[in-house]
């Protein structure tokens, strides 16, 4: 807990509000002091621990397979090599059965997806205040360490699903296909277009904001259960924190692959003809 | 909670790590496996064409112990066969040998009676003809007589 303990609500506000880097109307360019100045940035804000964690994490994943890969030998795997390729014929098979059509980005998209988020949700499981203190020790107030209890990380990978979505929909079916399918389906009749297009341009902006939301709520609630457990006196802490961490290696695990699986779904989708 | 320009940080981050992982990434890993797969798929194709290769050398040698059994037992009867034909000629042999031996013997035998049959002859015509000149006393012309007692000796 940082400095001069502070009332419980003083403490999960604390731990739930990450390090702002942004345009304030009055201090300019600056780091938010308090939750209340990264409130007035608005939009011209940049969560740091959010992107420092999540590209850390990034960065980890691509380490690691680059570096299995770089030794793959078709000869008897390593450990490394092992579990790499456990996690990769996983994702290939999952993806095999959920994609149907043919296309190199998918499949190498759902194991970055998978594993990416699968890291960023295990940094939840390093119990809540040890990160944080270090920082605070280090000068820095805020720490919000797991990138996906900020919808901004969440929402933006689901961004990325979602261009992904279109890109595919207008290259596939192309511009008329496409704005038929928008049109036209479920009702093939002229009459019905506009009922139709409400339907599924709603259809088509709640995938990504479902797939963002999903995980977010997830992993937020999870963490704010960690934070209240972290309330408790010392003594009894454990008796809820072992639990409820043993419960989310299970969540985190799941969150990932529902995210990965419905972003191969959705995909899939994009590249079916009506 | 606020909705600000980490979202589109976060997209540009995950772009850019979704095109390292299709660029470098994902080819190494799947080439192996699917090298392994390859090498694995091979390595079970052979064993099971070094095991029909087995068999079939298994039913091969079977057949030439078989053969080569057939074979000497043939062979066996076939020697069998031969030496009890062989005796045969042998015991066939030697009861004709001893026929002709036993004949030979005979004819010997004969020709020795006979010989000593006509010495008796000859001994018996000159003891009859001493017989007779000592009756007569007188001596007999035993040239003038001799057909005579050739024929008296061929009576005997």
């Amino acid at each position: 807990m940082a400095g001069n303990n502070p009332s419980p609500t003083e403490y999960i506000q604390h731990h739930l509000q990450n390090l702002t880097f942004g345009y304030h109307p009055e201090n300019g360019w600056s780091m938010a002091h308090s939750a209340a100045e990264a409130q007035e940035m608005g939009f011209w804000a940049l969560h740091l621990d959010t992107m420092g964690w999540s590209i850390a994490m990034g960065v980890l994943f691509i380490w690691l397979f680059r570096k299995a890969g770089k030794v793959a030998t078709t000869g008897v795997p390593g450990t490394l090599q092992n579990v790499v390729e456990m996690i990769f014929e996983f994702v290939e098979n999952t993806v095999h059965g959920a994609f149907h059509g043919r296309n190199p980005v998918i499949a190498p998209l759902a194991l970055t997806l998978f594993v990416w988020i699968f890291l960023m949700n295990l940094l939840k499981l390093i119990p809540v205040d040890y990160v944080p203190e270090i920082f605070v020790r280090l000068g820095i107030d805020y720490m919000k360490m797991v990138p996906t209890t900020d919808p901004n990380a969440t929402l933006g990978m689901a961004i990325g699903v979602f261009l992904l979505i279109i890109y595919y929909s207008l290259k596939v079916k192309g511009v008329g296909g496409f704005a038929k399918e928008l049109s036209l389906t479920p009702f093939n009749h002229w009459s019905l277009i506009p009922f139709n297009l409400i339907m599924e341009v709603i259809g088509l902006l709640v995938k990504p904001l479902s797939l963002g939301l999903r995980l977010f709520g997830n992993m937020f609630a999870g963490e704010v259960i960690f934070i209240l457990i972290a309330l408790l006196p010392f003594w009894v802490m454990w008796t809820l924190n072992v639990p409820w961490a043993i419960f989310h290696i299970l969540v985190i695990t799941l969150q990932a692959f529902i995210f990965t699986v419905l972003s191969v779904v959705y995909l899939s989708q994009a590249h079916e003809h009506h | 909670m606020n909705i600000n320009m980490t979202l589109i940080g976060q997209t540009i981050a995950f772009a850019i790590f979704v095109w390292f992982c299709i660029k470098f990434v994902w080819p190494p890993i799947s080439n192996a496996l699917h090298e392994r797969q390859r090498k694995i798929a091979d390595g079970l194709d052979a064993a099971s064409r070094a095991s029909r290769d087995l068999e079939l050398a298994q039913e091969k040698a079977d057949a030439t112990l078989r053969e080569s059994k057939e074979q000497a037992s043939q062979i066996l009867e076939q020697a069998n066969k031969r030496s009890s034909q062989m005796i045969e000629e042998a015991r066939e042999q030697a009861r004709a040998e001893g026929e002709r031996i036993v004949a030979s013997a005979r004819a010997e035998i004969d020709q020795e009676v006979q010989r000593a049959k006509d010495d008796l002859r000859a001994q018996v015509s000159h003891l009859a003809v001493t017989g007779a000149e000592r009756v007569l006393e007188a001596s007999v012309d035993e040239k003038a007589h001799r057909k005579l007692l050739d024929e008296l000796a061929a009576e005997l």
